[in-house]
């Protein structure tokens, strides 16, 4: 009988997929499983570890905030005088955030001023930082679910 | 080995009919002991919607007399007074209506004519960054000067205004913003308008004088906005709902909203989408989308939100301009204002939900009559964009009684009297 219990937790599995209720996911439903929600990344080519951190903590929506970016080299010595963009999009849906946020001020050791960040709608959110340091250009993503 | 798989398997299907069963029997007992309760993170999404979450309004810093009591009063006595009008007939209450939410039941507005535009309410504006369908002023006040002197909405210019406040408004004027220059040697009728005689007196006045009048006219924006200011939406149904919610997810009173409003209510955060845009406390993220809105018969197709760019990007009257107070950092939605990209064309902003059962006709030139025909728009995913495109990606599949639901929950949003 034992052998058979992987085949009731399947059944039941199957069962509350089938009816669990479509509100309950309503801001995630198709986003990746997956993702990396650290705010601590390696830049895709390896150049930078870059990490954020929001005035606005927890993000929420519809609140115009400032970010503080952190930009180091993989061993961890800061990067100085970047030239960073930024904007966000919505991959679930076919629009960006609704403000052009911009690197505002340097502000030492390898941390810059983001301001203008406002998100106008609860779910799965890409951030991107392009980043360009002593002619080297890379870039992060960060994830982000919001309420 | 193959007798022991078919026997497996048919262990696997009963295995299924019993779990299915057993599931169908809990529903059963959950519906007939329990309304359908909310779960933690649906509370929290609700709490987010009701007025009780709405932050107290922020300060306008372009201009110095938003919250002055003086300028709200001397403000809403020119919201009022026709004779701020090129026909002596029409006031911004022509349209915006106090008895309607201040909106006016028609699909457009009608002054000195007929405006192609649906006129928005103004309960609960002042919050927004943006102002109009396609944000094209930056202010309250800044906005409130575009109607008067639009051709078909007051029809006046700038000296016929500060004529007029000289004349009948003069000592609530020079409380609050100082003396009156000396109007008697300015045209009666000049300003940078459509008509050409004011507009061509305009361009015979010196930049002195132009900047004389262009300063009364600003503060005047500026007491009509300070009377808008006050206009604050006040509870609804809705809320007194959320607020009889316990953190267990169920009413503590039965009976606020009824079985259809609630399901309603949770096709509105769920299936319906209607939160990723009609989310926060008004109901709205004051943003710009396009969501494929038809035309309006007879008229051209409204470009909205990359014409509004460009007319606050160039306004003399924006948050930068010589008229505001702010310092420029202050102007935040100037300075991060979007600029480029897919999604500016035929976006137009979206409106509040409060009150939206009483402020039909619906859309930005009144397309559609009802509720009813609004759903069955987002239903279908949207329209075919005649200008940029739809972000809607495919339709909802409500049913006929789950679109029902949706808009009985819609009337909850009514303020109580």
């Amino acid at each position: 009988m034992h052998r058979l219990y992987p085949l009731l937790i399947l059944a039941v599995l199957i069962l509350v997929g089938c009816f669990s209720s479509p509100a309950s996911s309503t801001t995630s439903a198709s986003a990746p499983a997956n993702l990396d929600f650290s705010t601590t990344r390696l830049s895709e080519a390896g150049r930078y570890r870059v990490s954020f951190t929001s005035e606005l903590n927890p993000i929420a929506i519809n609140r115009l905030h400032t970010w503080t970016l952190h930009v180091e080299t993989p061993d961890g010595a800061p990067v100085e005088n970047a030239v960073i963009q930024v904007h966000g999009d919505m991959p679930e849906h076919r629009h960006g955030m609704p403000t052009a946020p911009k690197v505002t001020q340097y502000l030492g050791d390898g941390n810059y001023r983001v301001e203008g960040m406002r998100f106008q709608m609860g779910g799965w959110w890409e951030v991107v930082f392009e980043i360009e340091a002593n002619g080297e250009k890379d870039r992060v993503v960060f994830n982000l679910l919001l309420r | 080995m193959q007798r022991s798989a078919t026997r497996n398997a048919r262990l696997f299907l009963l295995m299924v009919g019993a779990a299915m069963a057993l599931l169908l029997a809990a529903g059963a007992i959950a519906f007939l002991t329990d309304s359908p309760r909310w779960s933690v993170d649906e509370v929290a999404l609700l709490r987010s919607l009701a007025l009780d979450a709405l932050e107290p309004l922020p300060p306008d810093p372009s201009n110095r007399v938003a919250d002055h009591p003086g300028a709200a009063a001397l403000g809403e006595r020119l919201f009022f007074d026709a004779r701020f009008s090129a026909n002596g007939a029409v006031s911004c209450a022509s349209c915006h209506m106090p008895e309607r939410y201040f909106t006016d039941g028609r699909p457009f507005g009608v002054g000195v004519g007929v405006i192609p535009l649906n006129t928005m309410t103004l309960v609960g504006a002042a919050y927004s960054p943006w102002f109009t369908w396609d944000g094209k002023a930056d202010s309250q006040w800044a906005q409130a000067l575009l109607p008067l002197e639009n051709a078909v909405e007051h029809g006046g210019d700038r000296t016929f205004y500060a004529h007029l406040i000289a004349e009948h408004y003069a000592a609530e004027y020079e409380a609050l913003f100082g003396p009156l220059p000396d109007l008697s040697r300015f045209p009666r009728r000049a300003g940078p308008v459509d008509d050409p005689d004011a507009a061509a007196a305009w361009g015979a006045m010196t930049p002195e004088e132009q900047d004389a009048i262009n300063r009364i006219f600003a503060n005047m924006g500026k007491a009509l906005a300070a009377y808008q200011r006050t206009l604050l939406p006040k509870p609804a149904r809705f809320d007194r709902y959320v607020a009889s919610l316990g953190d267990d997810g169920r009413p503590s009173r039965p009976g606020v909203l009824s079985e259809d409003e609630i399901a309603g209510l949770r096709i509105f955060i769920g299936k319906g989408q209607c939160i990723n845009c009609h989310n926060g406390p008004r109901f709205t993220n004051d943003a710009f989308h396009n969501t494929g809105v038809p035309a309006a018969p007879g008229y051209p197709v409204h470009r909205g939100r990359i014409d509004g760019v460009a007319i606050v990007q160039s306004d003399l009257f924006n948050c930068l301009g010589p008229y505001s107070d702010a310092a420029p950092e202050a102007c935040t939605a100037l300075r991060f204002i979007v600029t480029e990209g897919d999604t500016l064309p035929g976006a137009m902003k979206t409106p509040t939900l409060r009150n939206v059962a009483e402020t039909g006709p619906y859309m930005h030139t009144g397309q559609f009559a009802t509720l009813a025909e609004v759903i069955e728009h987002y239903n279908a995913g949207g329209g075919f964009a005649l200008i940029g495109h739809n972000e809607l990606h495919q339709p909802l599949n409500l049913t006929p009684t789950e679109a029902k639901q949706l808009e009985a929950f819609l009337h909850t949003l009514t303020e109580e009297p």
